[in-house]
């Protein structure tokens, strides 16, 4: 098929951007939209030998496994983070959801933590800093414990499974009409809070991440549930909830406690 | 009292809105009790009487003072997590967002503005004449609420923009509902789907029992 593509170019952080139109031919339905934008940067190399001008280089764009489990490929297309489909990456997108003379437009993730690096490429390490807020695990090292010397019940291990599918592709980021972080760090706490080795640490986990969360400029969540429709691990908002409480106790009880046993 | 709230963290600000938000539902209930009663065919007795309970009660002035709070908090600390959420995302999408969300949850910060605005003539109207800081319409005594409501009522362009601002009020608490058990950190399976039913339930309730009263007015009190 063929296609019109409106992409966002931007030299880099300091320069202005734009969007630039380009025209695709004989696109494979088969194909996935990584690969057609692989052939898009083809055909720019080919076509263009030796121009120098911006608006001819190939593309930049974010992939690494292409197989839906590093998060790396974020693109909002057509108004919709990953793509006009359910649960799945950009790099799972096919073809066959478009049709022949489609114009598509690709963004970048738009949020004030996430900044632009280049053309469709943003920087989403503000995600490691809330993770590296959220401390470790006190788990012991050397051999393996005995498998039931601590029970879990299998709904916990389901729903922590569930939660630590998180790729932090940032989608919920990216669709959040606030920007904000909360199904990501909801996913991330969830995920310890609901066993018991994550039990020891998870009144600082919770309160760190959140402050990290806060300072590093991500908005504050409406409960408008845009961000769940559109993860590509569908992250339930329920783990909002779960993060809420826990903060709750964070706050409130765990605090309450803390005063009780003398500031310790 | 601005520097200190903004020092709180995003989850406690939205627990704080929530409980104001849910108070101030609460209350809608009792105010619409309390309106409905004009429809009565009784020349407004039982109304004035709630209307001087109301406002000679002092458990009920008690109860206005958190109410006061109630509504200043959650203005202020919805205007101050909003503006927070514009800054986060300066540079905006070309196209507009398309993921599948509810019309209401949208636009919270449109219709809570609105609801503001109605507050503020609403008070013009009401609680300012009350405490005499506003002139009472020629002829009708200070404490004439149920003349007040009436002639209020009796001007079509008035009865139009508080039928259609009752609406919006709808909507804001169509997402408010469900939405505060969610920021308090309650959400289940089976009952979370039950609190959207009974919180829309709740929202056609207010703005259409709101609304039937300048409706009785134009319509069949003539
Ligand atoms: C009778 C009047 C009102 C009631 C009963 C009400 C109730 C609520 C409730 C219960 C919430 C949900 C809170 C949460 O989930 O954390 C909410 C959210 C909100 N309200 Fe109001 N509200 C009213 C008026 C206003 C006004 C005057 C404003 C003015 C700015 C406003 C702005 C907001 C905003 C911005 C939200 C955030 C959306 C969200 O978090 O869901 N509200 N309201
Ligand atoms: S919660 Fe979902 S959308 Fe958000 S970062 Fe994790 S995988 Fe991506
Ligand atoms: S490239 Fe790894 S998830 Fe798409």
């Amino acid at each position: 098929m063929n296609l019109t593509l409106k992409i966002w170019r931007q030299k880099n952080a300091k320069t202005k951007g734009k969007f630039v139109t380009y025209k695709i031919k004989n696109v494979s339905e088969d194909s996935s939209f990584l690969e057609m934008l692989d052939q898009l940067n083809e055909q720019l190399i080919s076509e263009n030998q030796d121009s120098v001008a911006f608006d001819k280089c190939p593309v930049a764009f974010d992939h690494d496994c292409r197989e839906g489990i590093c998060g790396m490929c974020g693109l909002y297309i057509n108004g919709r983070p990953h793509g006009p489909d359910l649960g799945i990456t950009t790099c799972q997108l096919h073809m066959r959801k478009f049709k022949d003379g489609d114009t598509i437009v690709i963004e970048p993730w738009r949020a004030k933590p996430f900044p632009l690096i280049k053309d469709l490429v943003v920087d989403r390490s503000s995600f490691d800093k809330i993770i590296q807020a959220g401390g470790f695990v006190s788990i012991n090292t050397g051999s393996a414990q005995d498998a039931n010397a601590i029970l879990i019940s299998k709904k916990n291990a389901d729903l922590s499974m569930d939660a630590a599918a998180c790729i932090g592709c940032g989608a919920c980021v990216a669709t959040c009409k606030n920007a904000s972080a909360m199904l990501f760090v909801a996913a991330k706490v969830s995920q310890f809070a609901l066993l018991p080795q994550g039990k020891v640490e998870a009144v600082e986990r919770v309160k760190n991440m959140i402050s990290t969360m806060d300072e590093l400029g991500f908005g504050n969540c409406t409960n408008t549930y845009a961000c769940e429709v559109e993860c590509p691990k569908l992250i339930s908002v329920t783990n909002i909830a779960r993060l809420n409480r826990e903060f709750i106790h964070a706050k409130v009880i765990a605090e309450k406690e803390r005063q009780i046993s003398g500031g310790f | 009292m601005d520097s200190k709230l903004l020092q709180f963290s995003s989850i406690s600000k939205k627990l704080i809105m929530a409980l104001a938000g849910l108070f101030l539902i609460v209350f809608l209930l009792v105010h619409l009790a309390i309106n409905l009663l004009l429809l009565m065919n009784d020349s407004g007795l039982l109304y004035s009487q709630a209307v001087k309970f109301m406002t000679t009660n002092i458990i009920i002035k008690i109860f206005e003072i958190f109410l006061f709070g109630g509504f200043i908090i959650h203005i202020l600390v919805g205007v101050v997590l909003q503006i927070k959420n514009w800054i986060s995302r300066p540079v905006g999408y070309y196209v507009m967002n398309k993921s599948k969300t509810s019309f209401s949850s949208k636009y919270m910060i449109w219709t809570g503005l609105i609801i503001f605005v109605f507050l503020a003539i609403h008070f013009m109207n009401f609680y300012f004449v009350k405490l005499g800081i506003v002139e009472p319409p020629a002829g009708v005594s200070v404490h004439d609420f149920y003349t007040m409501a009436i002639l209020l009522f009796s001007n079509k362009i008035y009865s139009f923009i508080y039928i259609l601002l009752l609406i919006l009020l709808g909507f804001h608490l169509n997402h408010a509902f469900q939405s505060a058990f969610q920021t308090l950190g309650f959400n289940h399976n089976r009952y979370t789907p039950a609190l959207k039913i009974i919180g829309t339930i709740y929202s056609v309730i207010v703005a259409g029992g709101f609304i039937i009263i300048p409706i009785y007015f134009m319509f069949f009190n003539n």
